[in-house]
């Protein structure tokens, strides 16, 4: 049995790894600006730009607000402007990705706020512009806290993609749904939910171990 | 004909050089900063027209009770806070017209040490005492000449690749000021530099700014409200209260004929530290317990 299994769940977990990966690091790319935005644009903030926050932050909090599935299903035409189809691994990046950026940001914006305003006050006395504070202080500072916020974002994402089984994606959720659930198989989804537990570990330690590594807060 | 060019040139040179040794280092005429009322907030007048000059090379203390605006006062020399009406002389150059752009090339002429320290835990001592540099793009080589000298002044040659985390307050506040001279500053800004430190450590951290103006000839504005770091450290002193200025002059002149209210329970405070310390010194017991009420 495990013989025949055993190319199936690997070639399934290789589609959630790609799937979770590629739509982690697109969201970040995107997220970690947008974040930096919201922490940092408010009425006598370093990037003073009121109009723009009053903006953002109803954008961010309303694409949370819509369930993952519904998000998937509901941008399609997006999906499919964007990759040529609706259906498959690659299809579903999009649509995790776009879950995943104001998830990000919201992170990204608690991080820096946690660094200490006196931080942000020194810099400036030095001499520090806008835009040096950002990238010599605040994110530098905030380092271990984006981290442990992209971790939970992976996390959250590995879940996530085990939905866009429903759009055709593949990955470890659609082998779960199909074979084990559909088929009847207890064996394959038994396995399924080993395999996520497995990866959700190995991730969660990779990402706690990142940030201990980040943090010379206490040595 | 040839003399007499000489004799103007002599002129010239002596005219300039006493101008620039009468022209104040900073001067600030009738500087006022009023905070807009806010939510339940009356409007708040922190500075209520502060003249004051401070000579190249000179330590002034500015003293007084919390909320009196001396912290205000600090942070619109550097323009860290806007002043809303005066004016702020550096070097002979008004400073609160400055756009957004040139702010930050004024600032970097400027060194400013921390009560709380401010340093980047994320970065070691050297790279904490590169980062104006850095700001202001030295390249890597720039920076390790000017750093490691910096190193032995302040006493922490074994401490170079170490994390803030690991060094005590003390060691916290050297960085501090290593990484406020880094960048050559024509102004050394000091506020509460040593309220959150022991009083040996206060000591130790007084002679060095001591030592770093005699060595360096750095102007310095020290905020405090101790009397003890005014003696310790300044040359003159301005007592601040509820925004003004209300006495200044020379610190042994001030020591010795307080005038202003202020300026005398300030002494008396100092007084009754002084004789704490006469009081622990011959009583071993009362020691461990005013030490105890001194951190708290």
């Amino acid at each position: 049995m495990l013989t025949t299994l055993a190319p199936i769940l690997l070639q399934a977990t290789w589609e959630t790894l790609y799937m979770v990966g590629v739509s982690l690091f697109l969201a970040t790319t995107l997220g970690l600006p947008l974040g930096v935005l919201l922490a940092t644009s408010g009425r006598g903030e370093l990037l003073e730009a009121p109009l723009f926050q009053k903006l953002i932050g109803p954008i961010v909090n309303a694409t949370r607000s819509v369930p993952f599935i519904i998000l998937a299903v509901a941008i399609i035409p997006f999906t499919r402007l964007i990759v040529g189809t609706s259906i498959g691994t690659s299809a579903a990046i999009v649509p995790l990705t776009v879950a995943a950026i104001p998830f990000i940001a919201r992170i990204i914006e608690g991080a820096i706020r946690e660094v200490d305003s006196g931080l942000t006050e020194a810099a400036q006395a030095m001499g520090a512009r806008p835009l040096q504070v950002v990238t010599k202080v605040l994110l530098p500072e905030a380092l271990p806290g984006i981290i442990h916020g992209l971790t939970l974002t992976a996390v959250t994402l590995i879940g996530y993609s085990a939905m866009v089984g429903a759009v055709g994606a593949g990955g470890l959720g659609d082998l779960g749904i199909r074979y084990g659930y559909q088929r009847f198989r207890p064996d394959v989804m038994a396995l399924v939910v080993v395999t996520l537990i497995v990866v959700v570990q190995a991730v969660q330690m990779f990402g706690d171990r990142l940030a201990r590594k980040a943090d010379k807060r206490n040595i | 004909m040839l003399r007499m060019y000489d004799r103007l040139g002599f002129a010239a040179a002596v005219f300039l050089y006493v101008r620039k040794r009468l022209r104040p280092m900073i001067r600030l005429s009738n500087v006022q900063k009023t905070y807009p009322a806010r939510r339940g907030n009356d409007a708040h007048a922190a500075l209520r027209g502060i003249d004051l000059d401070i000579a190249a090379g000179e330590i002034v203390g500015v003293i007084g009770r919390s909320g009196a605006g001396k912290s205000t006062l600090i942070r619109c020399i550097n323009l860290l806070e806007r002043p809303t009406s005066g004016s702020v002389i550096v070097d002979g150059a008004e400073v609160t017209t400055l756009s957004k752009r040139d702010l930050p090339l004024f600032r970097r002429q400027l060194g400013m040490v921390f009560q709380h320290f401010n340093l980047l835990s994320s970065r070691t001592v050297y790279g904490n005492i590169a980062l104006p540099l850095e700001l202001a793009g030295a390249s890597k080589a720039e920076i390790a000449a000017a750093v490691d000298p910096l190193l032995p002044l302040v006493g922490l040659d074994d401490k170079r690749d170490r994390y803030p985390a690991e060094l005590s307050g003390g060691q916290k506040q050297r960085v501090g000021i290593a990484r406020a001279l880094s960048s050559n500053p024509k102004v050394l800004l000091c506020d509460e530099v040593t309220s959150a430190l022991d009083p040996e450590t206060t000591r130790q951290i007084l002679t060095l700014l001591k030592d770093i103006n005699k060595r360096l000839g750095l102007t310095m504005v020290v905020i405090t409200h101790e009397m003890a770091v005014v003696k310790a450290l300044c040359d003159r002193v301005a007592v601040m209260d509820r925004g003004v200025i209300v006495e200044e002059g020379n610190v042994s002149s001030i020591f010795a004929n307080p005038v202003h209210a202020t300026t005398q329970s300030l002494l008396a405070d100092e007084f009754m530290e002084f004789r704490a310390g006469t009081d622990a010194a011959t009583d071993a017991d009362a020691s461990a317990t005013i030490s105890d009420g001194q951190e708290g």
